[in-house]
Formats: C-alpha cells, sequence, structure tokens
C-alpha cells in the first residue's frame, strides 16, 4: 500500500526477563492501513493486540522496549519523535479509547469540561466557541439532550453512554487514527450493538481511519474492511473482512470462528484445544503448532513465512491452501440439559419479588413494608433435575437478584422457593441445613473475584469437601485430584495460587469447587462473560459434560443470547425484574417473540459481514421498573397504547410451554415481526 | 483444622514465606540499611547488659560532664555517669515496651476492625462514632492523666499505649476488610454456609494480613517515639534505669557544655525511629510484589 497512514514495519517489542534474557512479545509485526479504513485486530488475551495498539499511538508500557523495526505514522517514526512532538499527535491525530471508558473519565468532573479539555488541547478553537463544538460532538456520539448532559458527572451515566461520551472526546481533535481497545466489551448486547453502529457511521461520515482490538470475532465483523489475526505476538493471518470471517486461511482464525456460539444453532460451539504460549517465550517453529489439528513436523521444525494467497490474504501458515478443506470440526455436544423430563420439578419459584429498599425509621416502628416498586417482582419459574434453564437479559434485569436469592444471600419480600417440592428455599443461608446448602452452588462470573487470592487451588477445593463430607487429608487430595481432572486440569494445579492460573483455568477451578459439593442444582452467574471466546467454549462444553456426569440442573444466567441458545433448553426473558418471556429455547428464539426478546435478537452480532443488526429500541437504561403496566413499556417498539402503562399484561400461551406476556395479540405480534424481519433482509 | 491440610500453609512453608520476604527487604538499599539498623539495636539491646564498659548509675564526680576521653569515648553525664554505657543500655526499654505495646495495639485494633468491618451495620456506627471520639483527643494529655493517676509501671505504660494506638489501628484494619468483604470470594463462602469464624480467619485474614503487618512496622516507630517523648517528659521510666528520652530531657540543660551527653541518645534514638521506617516501607513494596504476583504481564 503506497498511501499507507500509519505503517509497522517489522517491528518487534520485548522486555529483558529474569535471567537478562531477551524476551519478544511482538515479533516482526508488519502491518499498515490507509486514510479512512477500518481494520478489526483479532487474538485470544496476550497475543500482543493491545500492545500492538499502544505502540501505534507511540507508547510502550513500562519495561517494554522496540527491539527492531519501527512505526511510521505519516512516513515518521513514532519511536524517533521527542515528546512534545508525540503529545501533539496523540489525542490530535491518533486518538485512543481505553477498553474500559468509564474508567477512563475523571468521575470528579463534569462531561462537559472533559470533553471541552480535549477540545482545547486539541483544537484551536477561541473559547467562546468551545461550547458550541463539544454539544457538536456530543449529538455527532447521538447522545440524547447533549446540553443538559454538560453538567452531568460520569457515574451518572451508563456504561454505554460513557463509552460514546469517550468517543466524543477522542474525535474533539478530528484525528486521523482511531484506536478503539475492546469497544464494547462489557457493554449490554443492545447497547454494543448500537455502539458499533455509531463507530461505523462515524468512520463513514468523518473519513477517520479506525482500528479496533477485540477478542471478539464477532464484534469487529460489521465494523471492519479488513481483519488481521495475531497469535504469540505474530500476525498470522491479515485479509478482507469477507474472506476472513467466510473462509479463513489461517487455521487459528477458523478456530476462533467455530468457537463462537451461533443463534441459529442450538450447539454448544467446539472449542480449540491449549492455549497461547505465554507472553515473552521462545518459540521454535510455527507458534501455533501446538495446538493444530494439522500441524506436521515441518510446523514445529519452521517457522512458516507470510505469504499471499490467492485470496487476498497474508498468512503466516504452511498449509494454508488445506485450512479450507479441513473437515469440521467432530460433531459439537448436543445439550444435555435440553431435553429433560419437565415434570420432576427440583425448584420452583412462586410468585417471587425482591426488594432492596430499605424500610425508612417511622415504618420500622410501624412495622410496614416500604411502598415502592420491587426491583424484582411477579417471577414464577420452575426449574426440572437436570436441565438448563437461561435466565438472559441486559444489566440491571434482576438476573443476579434472583440468583441470589434462591442461593439465600436475599430473602424475597414476597412470595415462595420450593426445592423438591417440600423444602423451602426462603430462609436465608445461615438458617439452611448443611445438607440443603450442598445441593445448591453458586458459580460467579468473574473467577478472579470468586476464588481468594491467598489460597492454592487445594485449599479452594478443601473448603467445600471439608464443609460438605468432612474428609480427612488424604481423602481431601484424591478427591481434589479427581475434580480437576473433571474440569481437566492436572494434579500440578493443587499448588498454584489463582494469581497463576489464565482466566479459563481460574474459571474451570471455580466450576470445579462448585461440583466438589455434588450439587443438584446449580446457579451459573454469567461464568463466561469475563472470558476470551475460545475459552468460552471449552468452559460451556465442560459445563454440559459436568451436567450429564451429575445429573445438575442449571440456572445459566446471561445476556449474551447466542451462549444460552448453545446451553439452555429452556430461556426465560427479564426485563426490569419481570419475565417477558418463556419457554423452550426453541421457541423463544422463533417467532412470535416478546417485543423485548426481539430486540434482544435484533442486536446479536454474529461473526458474519452480512448480519445486519436491528436496532429497534433506544439502548437508553432505565434506572426503576414502571410501577405499572408492562416492564418494557417505555422502549418497546410495538408499543399499542396506554392499555401497556396501565395494565400488566396477560400470559399467552403458544403451546409446548411457551408463554409470552404481551397485550398485543400473538397472532399480530408475529405479523409486525415478520414485516420487519423481511425488510431487514432487503 | 489449620494444621490438618498439609496442602494449605504447612509451617515449613510459612516459615519459607518469611525467609523469602526478608530476603526480598535485603535486596533493596532501604530494606538493607533499615534491617541493619533495627537489627543492631535489637542486637545491641539483647547484649549489652554483659558488654558495657561500666556501671549504669555508679557515679563518678570526676567525670561530671567530663568530655569524651579514651577511658570514657562518649564522656559523662551531668551526675559523672558514662554516657556510652547509658545510651548502651537506654534503648532496652524503649524496644521492649514499644515492641510489646505494638504487638497489642496491632492484635486488639486489628480483630476489632476487622469485625466491624465484616458486620457493618449499626454497631459499626456506634462504635466507629466512639472511635472518632477518642482520635479528636489530643492523646498525650490523656496518657498523661493515666500514667498521673496509675504511675509509671510497665504494667501500665504499655497497656496504654497499646490502646492508644490500637485505636487507629481500629481504622485501618477495618477498612482492609471493607476492601476485602465486597469480593465474590466472600459471598461464595456465605453461600456455601462457611461459619462466620472460618470466613474470618481462613477468607479475610490472609488478605488483611499483609497490609496490618506494614501498619504494625510503621507504629512500632511512632511508639518509640510517644515512648520517649513521655520518658522526656518524666513520665515514662523511673529514674536511675537508662533511657533514651530520659538522656535527652537531662542533657540538654548541658547541652552548651556537654553536647555529647545528649547527641549520644538523640542519635541511637532517630538512627532506631529511620531504620524501622525504611524496613517498614520496605516491607510495604516488598509485599506489594507479592500480592501483585499475577499472570506474566
Amino acid at each position: 500500500m503506497t498511501d499507507a497512514l500509519v505503517e509497522v514495519n517489522n517491528l518487534s517489542v520485548g522486555f529483558t526477563g529474569a535471567g537478562g534474557a531477551t524476551l519478544a512479545i511482538l515479533r516482526n509485526v508488519d502491518f499498515s492501513f490507509g486514510k479512512g479504513e477500518t481494520v478489526g485486530l483479532v487474538g485470544e488475551s496476550g497475543c500482543g493486540k493491545s500492545t500492538l495498539a499502544l505502540a501505534m499511538m507511540g507508547f510502550l508500557k513500562p519495561g517494554l522496549r522496540v527491539l527492531e523495526g519501527d512505526i511510521l505514522f505519516r512516513e515518521h517514526n513514532l519511536f524517533a519523535m521527542n515528546n512534545n512532538a508525540l503529545e501533539d499527535i496523540r489525542g490530535g491525530d491518533l486518538a485512543l479509547i481505553p477498553q474500559n471508558a468509564g474508567q477512563a473519565l475523571t468521575p470528579t468532573s463534569r462531561i462537559g469540561r472533559q470533553i471541552e479539555e480535549s477540545v482545547r488541547l486539541h483544537t484551536t478553537l477561541a473559547p467562546e466557541r468551545r461550547r458550541e463544538r463539544v454539544i457538536e460532538l456530543l449529538s455527532q456520539v447521538r447522545l440524547p439532550e447533549p446540553e443538559e448532559l454538560l453538567e452531568r458527572y460520569p457515574h451518572e451515566l451508563s456504561g454505554g453512554q460513557q463509552q460514546r461520551v469517550a468517543i466524543a472526546m477522542a474525535l474533539a481533535g478530528k484525528p486521523e487514527v482511531l484506536l478503539l481497545d475492546e469497544p464494547t466489551t462489557g457493554l449490554d448486547v443492545t447497547t454494543q450493538a448500537h455502539v458499533l453502529e455509531l463507530l461505523r457511521d462515524l468512520a463513514a461520515q468523518t473519513g477517520t481511519a479506525m482500528v479496533y482490538v477485540s477478542h471478539d470475532l464477532g464484534a469487529v465483523a460489521r465494523v471492519s474492511d479488513r481483519i488481521a489475526v495475531m497469535y504469540a505476538g505474530e500476525l498470522v493471518l491479515q485479509g478482507p473482512a469477507r474472506q476472513v470471517l467466510r473462509n479463513p486461511a489461517h487455521p487459528y482464525a477458523r478456530g476462533l470462528l467455530l468457537s463462537i456460539p451461533k443463534l441459529k444453532e442450538a450447539v454448544v460451539p467446539s472449542s480449540m484445544p491449549g492455549r497461547p504460549p505465554p507472553p515473552g517465550k521462545a518459540v521454535q517453529g510455527c507458534a501455533f503448532a501446538d495446538r493444530c489439528t494439522m500441524a506436521g513436523q515441518l510446523c514445529r521444525d519452521v517457522s512458516p513465512p507470510l505469504v499471499s494467497t490467492a485470496t487476498d490474504e497474508v498468512v503466516r501458515c504452511h498449509y494454508h491452501e488445506k485450512v479450507e478443506n479441513l473437515p469440521p470440526p467432530e460433531p459439537p455436544r448436543r445439550g444435555d440439559g435440553r431435553s429433560r423430563d419437565l415434570s420432576d420439578t427440583l425448584l420452583r419459584l412462586d410468585d417471587v419479588s425482591i426488594s432492596y429498599a430499605r424500610p425508612g425509621v417511622i415504618d420500622q416502628i410501624l412495622g410496614r413494608q416500604p411502598d415502592v416498586t420491587p426491583t424484582v417482582d411477579d417471577i414464577v419459574l420452575d426449574v426440572a433435575r437436570g436441565e438448563t434453564l437461561g435466565l438472559v437479559g441486559e444489566s440491571g434485569s434482576g438476573k443476579s437478584s434472583i440468583l441470589n436469592t434462591i442461593a439465600g444471600l436475599r430473602p424475597p419480600r414476597k412470595g415462595t422457593i420450593t426445592f423438591e417440592n417440600d423444602v423451602s428455599l426462603n430462609a436465608p443461608v445461615d438458617r439452611r441445613d448443611t445438607d440443603l446448602l450442598r445441593r445448591v452452588q453458586l458459580i460467579f462470573q468473574n473467577p478472579d473475584a470468586s476464588l481468594n487470592p491467598r489460597h492454592t487451588v487445594a485449599e479452594l477445593l478443601a473448603q467445600p469437601l471439608r464443609l460438605y463430607f468432612g474428609l480427612n487429608a488424604g481423602e481431601l487430595r484424591d478427591r481434589s485430584v479427581a475434580l480437576l481432572e473433571h474440569v481437566r486440569l492436572g494434579s500440578h494445579y493443587l499448588g498454584r495460587l489463582p494469581g497463576q492460573m489464565s482466566g479459563g483455568e481460574k474459571q474451570r477451578v471455580a466450576i470445579a469447587r462448585a461440583f466438589a459439593a455434588e450439587p443438584e442444582l446449580v446457579l451459573c452467574d454469567e461464568v463466561t462473560s469475563a472470558l476470551d471466546v475460545s475459552v468460552q467454549a471449552v468452559v460451556l462444553d465442560l459445563l454440559m459434560e459436568l451436567q450429564a456426569r451429575h445429573n445438575a440442573a442449571y440456572v445459566y444466567v446471561s445476556h449474551d443470547l447466542a451462549v444460552v441458545r448453545a446451553i439452555a433448553g429452556r430461556v426465560a426473558v427479564l426485563y426490569q425484574g419481570r419475565l417477558c418471556e418463556i419457554g423452550p429455547s426453541s421457541k423463544v428464539y422463533a417467532l412470535p417473540s416478546h417485543p423485548y426478546t426481539e430486540v434482544l435478537l435484533g442486536a446479536v452480532l454474529e461473526p458474519d459481514p452480512d448480519s445486519i443488526p436491528v436496532l429497534m429500541a433506544e439502548d437508553a437504561v432505565e434506572l426503576s421498573p414502571p410501577a405499572r403496566g408492562c416492564p418494557f413499556q417505555r422502549r418497546c417498539p410495538h408499543r399499542i397504547g396506554t392499555i401497556c402503562d396501565t395494565t400488566k399484561p396477560p400470559w399467552q400461551k403458544t403451546g409446548d410451554g411457551h408463554v409470552i406476556r404481551c397485550h398485543i395479540p400473538l397472532m399480530d405480534l408475529e405479523r409486525r415481526q415478520r414485516t420487519k424481519e423481511s425488510a431487514r433482509r432487503l | 483444622m489449620a494444621v490438618a491440610n498439609p496442602a494449605n500453609e504447612a509451617p515449613g512453608n510459612r516459615a519459607l514465606r518469611v525467609g523469602a520476604v526478608i530476603r526480598e527487604m535485603a535486596r533493596r538499599p532501604s530494606g538493607l540499611v533499615g534491617l541493619a539498623i533495627v537489627g543492631g539495636h535489637v542486637l545491641l539491646a539483647v547484649i549489652s547488659p554483659w558488654i558495657v564498659p561500666y556501671d549504669y548509675t555508679t557515679q563518678d564526680s570526676r567525670l561530671v560532664l567530663a568530655s569524651p576521653s579514651p577511658e570514657h569515648w562518649l564522656g559523662g553525664d551531668h551526675l559523672g555517669r558514662d554516657v556510652l554505657t547509658r545510651t548502651m543500655l537506654g534503648g532496652r526499654q524503649a524496644l521492649v515496651i514499644s515492641g510489646l505495646g505494638t504487638l497489642i495495639a496491632v492484635l486488639w485494633g486489628g480483630s476489632l476492625g476487622l469485625v466491624l468491618g465484616l458486620i457493618g451495620g449499626k454497631v459499626d456506627d456506634v462504635v466507629m462514632r466512639v472511635v472518632d471520639a477518642f482520635m479528636a483527643i489530643p492523646w498525650i494529655l490523656f496518657l498523661l492523666l493515666i500514667i498521673a493517676v496509675l504511675g509509671t509501671a510497665d504494667a501500665v505504660l504499655i497497656p496504654t499505649l497499646a490502646f492508644f494506638y490500637g485505636i487507629s489501628v481500629i481504622r485501618i484494619s477495618r477498612a482492609a476488610t471493607h476492601d476485602v468483604t465486597a469480593r465474590d470470594f466472600i459471598t461464595a463462602a456465605r453461600a456455601r454456609g462457611e461459619r462466620m469464624w472460618t470466613i474470618v480467619w481462613r477468607e479475610i485474614l490472609p488478605n488483611v494480613r499483609d497490609v496490618m503487618l506494614v501498619d504494625g512496622a510503621m507504629r512500632w516507630s511512632w511508639m518509640i517515639l510517644a515512648f520517649s517523648s513521655l520518658s522526656f517528659l518524666g513520665f515514662g521510666i523511673t529514674p536511675p534505669t537508662a533511657d533514651w528520652g530520659l538522656m535527652i530531657a537531662n542533657g540538654r540543660s548541658y547541652m552548651a557544655v556537654a553536647p555529647w551527653a545528649v547527641l549520644a541518645p538523640i542519635i541511637a534514638l532517630s538512627s532506631m525511629i529511620i531504620g524501622v521506617n525504611l524496613s517498614a516501607d520496605a516491607l510495604a513494596k516488598t509485599l506489594g510484589i507479592d500480592r501483585a504476583q499475577k499472570a506474566p504481564v
């Protein structure tokens, strides 16, 4: 490319290791893009994506240095510039949006002032014109009522809004290149889709070149012209987005694609074995050889050169011609939690409502409950032995509250929870007997937080074993080793601390800890959302296997409809702590749907360049549920009138235990949704 | 129960960790200097009764405010006692009393803070207001009051100092506990049905221990200073026992004629405090590294 805007030439970046050896974390990266191009930079954690992105800003984390090569921005070497010149370029011509935009905003400073500062630093606008420009920027990122927003503080905004403010700040200097580090990771599905569509439009409007760094091919599919895949510090594949997503020439990219759960397939995606080598590890031959199904002796001995293919890709693989013809992965596991005898009820929630409001002093004296709309209300659910019930909704929809209530961490305000038809689960944890505690286990979202950083794996696994079974030291060890084997970890993990394991390994230890209790009901709270997609596939597969082994029922909470589709037999959709729809997943994922389910389904990102998200409802965040009527009244794209605001919608049955809570007659609802669907196809 | 599990923290394992921490501290210049100073002072305090050149109470009229000489390296004080002897012995009381006081302060303040941080609610509110009230009182006045009433025996000094320093430990330990209790592993332990005691001992303590250690080390240096201040004011050690604070108080009137009599204890005292501070600093850094032992890069 002759008119390259940013050109990374044979760049190697590394650090000096403990023994004085130089360890490379980026190896001979050649990468460039021109004006207005959008590139997706994809790979698992620890593959060097973020290091490369930061290097393109002329920044290296402390301790890192350039070993070889350079980066040219408009033909100027970034690493040869002095700090003043770099500061002028950064934020002005080259802008970065960090991974967690919420944390990148100053909490004590108003939104208006923060953006104005960027405007002041990177433009020559007169002070009195700056406010105008800030408002313009805020409307450019489609934030409603920008003038009012100027006076707000970051914590008053939702995650999606904070992300938009960060984008507005980055746009202040009219940058030529915008680097986005995991721009939508951690956001809700609908917000994610909205933010990506916004970025896509901005790229088209402003002609800004954008680089999206992500571990998820689905997230970059829609917004990138070109996709570059990194593995172990090397660029292993680069090519047109469509080609990479449809038919990648590198087995690693193929593996990544296959590990993404698809909305249309009710199977656990196939997973790649192994994990990337730790950053800085010296590699002989092809770095991916250990995890590759077609690796031969050549791969282990000789590092593959970069070659161009007939399909416009540049690939680092000896056998790239063969990738296309690789046999499809072994048939993925069919979910065991799907086909279950639903009459054998294990857990039943009847009219459960949960409130976080605490009664005031006067109410306490009079023994009154505060008269506020409860956070979670009207929940009627049952879970059969050995089945998986998916619980879906955006953040704040009360999914986790329901799990915590079942686990006894927060007693319900109203309603009954029964276990095995006769045991009440209304009692809090400290009033449940040990055997009941043992039978209900909870797995958390983030293993970094749910595993005590001071405990070795042996101690982590010993805790439930000691508590529930009173095992002695020898038995503990044998049992722990067996548990580790069940989650496919070796006994050498016993001595490790959580800090010495990868995210996926930690989550597997957390799962092993839950299964140490031999539970009958496992409550999974977003257990894969903190993990890379490739690791997610492994964990999902493992959960399926353990379910078959222990005949445990899962209540699987997630905001990701595709993941729930992969694992759950039945799905319940929650909005603002109220049920919208519940039924077998084949029914929930087909029309007619509750309007909210429709919105969620439309927003799912798929690794398919032709899948266009349908953005219907605004991604505004509601802080509290409406007191009356349908919970979704304020955002519903199909609203029919005041009845939605005043009357609780009826449960409409479509058969097979599938119910939709909506005022619109089902026939009518389906007709409306079909019209939208066909409009989307055109 | 704690010893029953071989894979957890066997005694050897723990000793290994203490050794590793000290080695790591000594790798830093500040840690090396600090540890050497503290080590020297402690060693001196232990062996000084056997190696001092003279008796610390013997008064020699020829030695009154005498200049340093080959026989008396640091000269004599206003009562004709050997300054070197008294300086060598003068740290013993300070070390023992402040050491014990710190230990008790960290133990009681730490445990109370931990419990408050864990249970929270109204009890926490009430106790913390009392703590605030105590912290608003100028502690030296209060100390003097107690000592005036109860006397200056070690059995009074140690608990009194421990009480006052423990109050500020409560805050630190409560904050550190708060930081931990909000994390999911505590929720996990609660959901599992672990008893309160197990949660405190097994889940929280290992995570606040480091903070408490560093805080304790800092407090130790403050307590040495506080004890010496009391002695200086005449409320600490009963003469004729040698003590740095007392020596400074006595010597300062003759500073113009016999500066060595006041300089020697001042240098001893400040070197001790600097040494403890340096060590505490290195300890914090070392444990910080220990804590940040995350996945590479």
